[in-house]
């Protein structure tokens, strides 16, 4: 069932900032133009966006085109120990006479597949729990969010080193581990959102039509949350990549296997840093940092472009900047003519 | 009061749950982790210590609700098994060990972030569309990208290997007597530089683009106009009205992120071999120390708990609202 009225809403993200009370941020909501994946084409549009989004494309075709920009197995002992970046091997060798590069090309693979598919898991267990709690309110909503809030109260790195110490090492393993322990800070964001989208016309409408619990989750409010649902994945993910290159550093994935993890691990325990082999860590970590910053990026214009106090922050900049003035303690407000 | 309460009934549930989870994990595991041990110390353990082993594993034969108590019964009374590493320590002294670093380590570096990265927030609010405000929110998100560990490997190798100007492992220099005098203080503290700070440059953007996003809505409200119209000098408007408002969602923040400061703090201690929590824990990993690792994982998830449970104290101190309910 589609319903026009209500799109103007779900552009707000939630934010944990007081409301400021004598603040004219209604016109802004009435000023957004009502189509629901309005989002979608201003993202395309915006600067950081773009950034972020080649930055993370770039990775992706290195990972999926492995086989063709490093044409050999990345654990054969192709030359001497601890080489130096040379035009044969431009990154240099690793402690065990690894090519470098051939490492950093094809570990690209298993650090973003883990990285995304665990991204994925996280928002989709959050999306249920966090919608089922809002939706059905009352004991559930209890239960669920205890639940919840016990599982972000107990801290992450210990739980998951405890939990992957049991199993056996591998990327499954760590895909499991970080997909059951995470979900926790999603849930709860999907539930306060969806608990003010659970109080609106179209939903009443809905459930008075007969429509089933789990139609109105998620194909009535779901869709309706489509910017957080897209942010909560890109912060899913970003944790999920630097997670998994945690927990393999510290040896709990399978070391036998190449990705950026599991190359930092080496770097880590052939003393590649106290035998003057930069070489060995600075791609695969700077690789990490690339891939995160990128989705940091294109989180940070979801946030700018669903966020109306923040896309008014722009205007307000440049304004300033066109009269030469210096600061201006005003909270900034979107104005129709804003972009 | 009713707050305080709950709070702490709400503490109680996540440390049973955490209780009850360390409990029976190894049970639930594919494998008998005990097994894999015991065959690793054979020749070392006598027989009665390989039972008390057993036992405070709950591999004894036992129903599980018994074992399940004398369990709870021997965590209350703080005896966690016997570390097979440090055999034949107990975990308990295994632990203590490394708990003053650790504390030591993630008070530093977690207070020096919350206060610089509020002040640094609040300024660059107040400055808005300054200097600071546009160079530093991207320059700090960049930096905030790297996984804390990796920029831990680089400062080692930079600053401590190549150029020596930090020690390279450990808390303090081996060749001082620990004593509370002069020399031995500054050795603890050119150990703590490198590890504090990185932990800083990670977690202090977060901090700051926080507090700059609450102060900028803070700043638009009445009570500020009517501050700068009572023509209060602007430092006062500055901290007393504004930040001291604004700081709230930060503190709530606070309580949040423990776990996540905690878990880059186990990493960072690992890359710089600093003898706290974290380094047992990577140590008790590699040696399929499963007592010490379960120990640590409780330990961890206590001082978590039990840091939360101050910070909520510590709102009720700052928010009247919350004290008035």
């Amino acid at each position: 069932m589609e319903v026009k009225d209500q799109r103007i809403e779900i552009d707000q993200r939630i934010t944990i900032e007081p409301t400021p009370v004598g603040q004219l941020t209604p016109i802004a909501i009435q000023a957004a133009p009502p189509a629901r994946r309005e989002w979608l084409t201003r993202l395309l549009r915006n600067r950081k966006a773009l950034v972020g989004a080649v930055l993370i494309l770039f990775f992706l075709l290195v990972a999926l085109l492995a086989p063709l920009i490093a044409p050999n197995d990345p654990s054969d002992f192709v030359a001497a120990p601890n080489q130096a970046p040379s035009r044969e091997y431009i990154f240099g060798t690793t402690g065990q006479g690894q090519d470098v590069f051939a490492q950093t090309v094809w570990g690209a693979r298993i650090s973003l597949g883990v990285g995304f598919t665990v991204g994925f898991f996280i928002t989709i267990f959050g999306a249920i729990i966090g919608l089922t709690a809002a939706y059905f309110g009352g004991r559930v909503d209890d239960i669920l969010s205890l639940i919840t809030n016990v599982v972000l109260v107990i801290p992450g790195l210990p739980l998951l080193v405890t939990l992957a110490a049991f199993l056996p090492p591998g990327p499954l393993t760590i895909l499991f581990v970080l997909s059951i322990t995470s979900w926790a800070w999603n849930a709860r964001v999907f539930r306060s959102q969806a608990l003010s989208l659970r109080e609106k016309d179209f939903v009443s409408a809905s459930i008075v039509s007969g429509e089933s619990s789990t139609h109105i989750i998620f194909r009535e409010i779901l869709p309706n949350m489509s910017s957080i649902v897209a942010a909560a994945f890109l912060g899913s993910t970003l944790y999920g990549i630097g997670a998994e290159a945690g927990l393999e550093f510290l040896g709990l994935g399978n070391v036998s296997l190449v990705s950026w993890g599991t190359i930092l691990y080496w770097a880590g325990n052939n003393a590649g840093l106290l035998t003057g082999a930069w070489w060995t860590f600075v791609p695969a970590g700077l690789c990490i940092a690339l891939v995160a910053f990128g989705l940091a990026m294109m989180n940070y214009a979801m946030d700018e472009i669903t966020n109306p106090r923040l896309r008014a922050e722009k205007e307000t900049a440049r304004v300033l900047k066109d009269r030469s003035l210096r600061n201006a303690r005003a909270t900034p407000v979107v104005r129709s003519s804003a972009p | 009061m009713r707050f305080i309460l709950r709070r702490l009934g709400f503490y109680a549930i996540a440390a049973w749950a955490s209780l009850t989870l360390n409990f029976f994990l190894p049970h639930a595991m594919p494998g008998d982790p005990a097994s894999a041990v015991f065959a690793r110390f054979q020749g070392r353990m006598r027989p009665e210590e390989l039972q008390a082993l057993r036992e405070a594993y709950g591999f004894s034969n036992a129903p599980l609700p018994q074992q399940y108590l004398t369990y709870l019964e021997h965590v209350l009374r703080g005896d966690f098994g016997i570390s097979y590493s440090a055999f034949p320590s107990p975990v308990a002294t295994v632990i203590a060990t490394g708990l003053i670093w650790t504390v030591l380590l993630g008070g530093v570096a977690l207070v020096l972030s919350f206060c610089l990265g509020n002040v640094l927030g609040v300024i660059s609010a107040w400055r808005r569309g300054g200097v600071m405000d546009s160079v530093l929110p991207p320059l700090l998100l960049f930096v905030g990208s790297f996984p804390y560990f990796w920029l831990a490997m680089v400062a080692l190798f930079f600053l401590a290997f190549q150029f020596g100007w930090f020690p390279l492992r450990h808390a303090y220099s081996d060749s001082i007597a620990p004593s509370l005098k002069l020399p031995f203080i500054g050795s603890i503290v050119s150990h703590l530089i490198l590890p504090a700070g990185t932990i800083l440059l990670v977690t202090i953007g977060g901090w700051m683009l926080g507090m700059r996003n609450t102060m900028i809505g803070v700043l638009a409200e009445d009570y500020i106009t009517m501050a700068e119209a009572k023509g209060l000098s602007q430092r006062r408007v500055m901290f007393n009205y504004a930040a001291r408002n604004a700081l709230l969602p930060n503190i709530t923040a606070l309580g949040m992120s423990i776990g996540f400061i905690l878990s880059g703090q186990i990493l960072t201690e690992v890359v710089f071999s600093y003898p706290g929590l974290g380094y047992l824990f990577f140590k008790a990993v590699s040696n399929l120390d499963y007592p010490l690792l379960q120990g640590l994982f409780l330990m961890l998830t206590f001082g978590v708990l039990g840091a939360n449970l101050i910070i909520d104290l510590l709102y009720i101190r700052l928010d009247p609202r919350v004290r008035a309910q």
